[in-house]
């Protein structure tokens, strides 16, 4: 549904843009109906920016992406806005997104003003209602309050709930969990869980690989702006190919294993290079397992 | 005993009245001991790390004492805490890495420090150096600007600095939840070897990542609206918890190892309750499955076997 072919991205940097930074470099993904997929890595390593180049944020260096087979790329107004009603983004800090001087709901109205003007008032407070209980938020103890009395779970669920006002096709969730308290994560990692039932394609960014572990069923591991290692999520996460993954692996704090049982140093790794050259390419080790080859 | 905390009372003034933030803490520290403090998001976990070392304007000392290497804390006292600040207890703060002051180069900001407590910046130049060799950076990051040095830098930056007097006591407050897996180890394991090396004795490392703090702690406490639930060493807590409400907290975690496919966890329903005007009895009884009719009484805390102690009316 959803699919990167050989993406690039360089941005500007320096004094007047004088120097460039590849920060994702020759990125092929594809997101089924009804799938969530994982984009782990470092901080640094490429994650936000292609959320942000599917949500056309930030244009695309090279290559393109598609939907349902046609190039997203939008021109103009009216063409961004057909695109956002099929993808929305959703991003780690919960209360960026609100204007605390207004009511949260008021998130709710601004996609009725711009996508739903002839809807008559009765029937959109059934439809918020409706998404509200769809991500299991109780309307009557989150209408009508302002940002600063929900918590970061509630606020990022109704975030979640504006998305599906929209009838999306693809949710794009950048680090929604971490800011999240431990009690709350579980509750919207299951609703993710549940979106992919009503068949939602999820880009699922984050650097917490226990995350990423529970909720897709495929993952893709980033380094320096290129994709390391692919795959079913238990192959990777079983049998990881790629001193990367293997390194970060080790890192994860896990209840059944603490970091001192393992004696293993962390693996060596090749120095970040040129990022302007093609990155290795991915070789089939297994079925469903990609690895990038040695440098 | 390093620290010998007795029935503490915090609470903080607000138009409504008094939040009771910290509502009858106690817990002891043993010298070297790392205690990991875990719970939801307004348990009063940073109440109880600012109260041993600073009270805000709002923050009021209700009652409790804090006793530190046999000496009682002037908690109310923001004076007489003042001498014992960084060189005795000392904080990293909850966002401390976005807290530098982004106009000062870290070496100036540190001889500034150094100087408001009456010290020489040079004396402690090479000891300064080498901490910071220690934690993988070089005396080059002096000359840099906070904006100049990645999240993992800055944290690592603020530890060396916060422990560069060897305090007795170093509160560690979400001192990774910033950072990817790979700096939190790092930071984490840092904290280890300063207590091995002897710049801190004890440490209490606040958290809401329980995994995490199992990696470094000798003790877990487990805290619920602004009263220590829980607490037993770390391999207890994790393999056999008894409080209600920390089994909770542990079967919500996602891990790595294990496979899911389409297996759900359970999360915790309900809210913690308002501290505002905390609930008579257990404050866990209206999301605890267990409660019942004796739970509307205040329960006591047993000890479950030496070192576990528990606050639930069903621990036995
Ligand atoms: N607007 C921008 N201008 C210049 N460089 C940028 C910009 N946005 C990102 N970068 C750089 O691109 C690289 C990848 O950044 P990105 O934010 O996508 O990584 P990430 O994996 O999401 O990291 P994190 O987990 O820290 O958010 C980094 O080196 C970053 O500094
Ligand atoms: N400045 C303040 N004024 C009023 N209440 C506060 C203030 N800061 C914290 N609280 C309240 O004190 C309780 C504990 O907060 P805190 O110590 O920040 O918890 P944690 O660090 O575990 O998130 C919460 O109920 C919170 O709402
Ligand atoms: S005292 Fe009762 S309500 Fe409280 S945790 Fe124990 S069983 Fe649950
Ligand atoms: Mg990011
Ligand atoms: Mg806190």
């Amino acid at each position: 549904m959803l699919e990167l072919k050989h993406v690039w991205k360089s941005y500007r940097i320096g004094a007047l843009g004088s120097k460039r930074l590849t920060a994702v470099r020759d990125v092929s993904i594809d997101i089924a109906p009804g799938e969530v997929l994982s984009v782990v890595g470092e901080s640094g390593s490429g994650k936000t920016t292609i959320g942000k180049m599917v949500l056309q944020l930030t244009s695309v260096t090279r290559g393109e992406i598609l939907l349902d087979g046609e190039d997203v790329t939008a021109h103009g107004h009216a063409e961004r806005k057909a695109y956002y009603r099929k993808v929305q983004g959703v991003f780690q800090d919960p209360f960026s997104s609100y204007n605390p001087i207004f009511k949260a709901d008021r998130i709710f109205e601004t996609v009725r003003e711009s996508y739903f003007p002839g809807v008559k008032r009765a029937e959109w407070t059934a439809r918020v209602e409706d998404v509200l209980q769809g991500v299991r938020l109780d309307p009557g103890s989150v209408l009508d309050k302002y940002p600063h009395q929900l918590s970061g779970g509630q606020l990022q669920r109704m975030l979640i709930a504006r998305a599906l006002l929209l009838d999306i096709k693809v949710l794009v969730a950048d680090e929604i969990i971490s800011m999240l308290d431990a009690s709350t994560r579980i509750d919207v990692l299951n609703l993710l869980g549940e979106l992919k039932e009503r068949g939602l394609g999820v880009l699922f960014i984050t650097h917490d690989l226990s995350l990423a572990n529970y909720i897709s069923e495929r993952v893709v591991i980033m380094r320096h702006g290129a994709v390391v290692e692919a795959g079913a999520t238990g192959k990777v996460f079983t049998d990881p190919r790629h001193p990367y993954s293997r390194n970060l692996l080790a890192s994860v704090p896990q209840l059944h294993r603490k970091w001192s049982d393992g004696t293993a140093e962390p693996e060596a790794l090749e120095p970040d290079g040129d990022r302007d050259v093609a990155p290795p390419p991915l070789t089939e080790v297994d079925e469903h397992h990609w690895v990038a080859a040695a440098p | 005993m390093t620290l010998e905390v007795a029935d503490l009372q915090v609470h903080y003034r607000t138009l409504k009245g008094d939040v009771r933030a910290l509502d009858g803490v106690s817990f002891s520290l043993a010298d070297g001991e790392i205690v990991g403090l875990a719970g939801e998001s307004g348990c009063g976990k940073t109440t109880l790390g600012k109260s041993l070392i600073r009270l805000d304007g709002r923050m009021r000392h209700v009652g409790g004492t804090a006793v530190l290497d046999g000496d009682e804390l002037p908690i109310g006292d923001d004076k007489a805490m003042n001498a014992r600040r960084w060189k005795e207890v000392s904080i990293i703060p909850q966002y401390s890495m976005s807290a530098l002051n982004p106009t000062r180069k870290i070496g100036k900001m540190i001889a500034e420090l150094l100087r408001a407590r009456g010290k020489s910046y040079r004396e402690f130049k090479d000891e300064l150096v080498r901490r910071l060799e220690l934690v993988g950076l070089t005396e080059k990051v002096l000359d840099n600007y906070p904006i100049e040095l990645s999240g993992g830098m800055k944290q690592r930056v603020v530890m060396v600095l916060s422990t560069l007097l060897d305090p007795s006591l170093l509160i560690a407050d979400e001192v990774t939840s910033a950072l990817d897996v790979t700096n939190q180890r790092a930071v984490a394991e840092t904290l280890v070897r300063f207590r091995d090396m002897g710049f801190v004795k004890s440490m209490i490392v606040v958290t809401h990542d329980l995994s995490l703090v199992y990696q470094i702690a000798d003790t877990i406490m487990v805290m619920y609206a602004g009263r220590i639930v829980e607490k037993a060493p770390a391999e207890t807590i994790i393999k056999s918890p008894k409080h209600p409400y920390t089994r909770a907290l542990i079967g919500a975690l996602p891990e790595v190892g294990l496979e899911y496919g389409d297996e759900r966890l359970q999360s915790i329903p309900g809210k913690p309750p308002h501290l505002l005007n905390p609930p008579t009895g257990c404050r866990f009884r209206a999301r605890c499955p267990l409660a019942s009719e004796e739970c509307e009484a205040e329960p006591p805390t047993v000890t479950v076997e030496a070192g576990h102690e528990v606050s639930c009316w069903k621990a036995n």
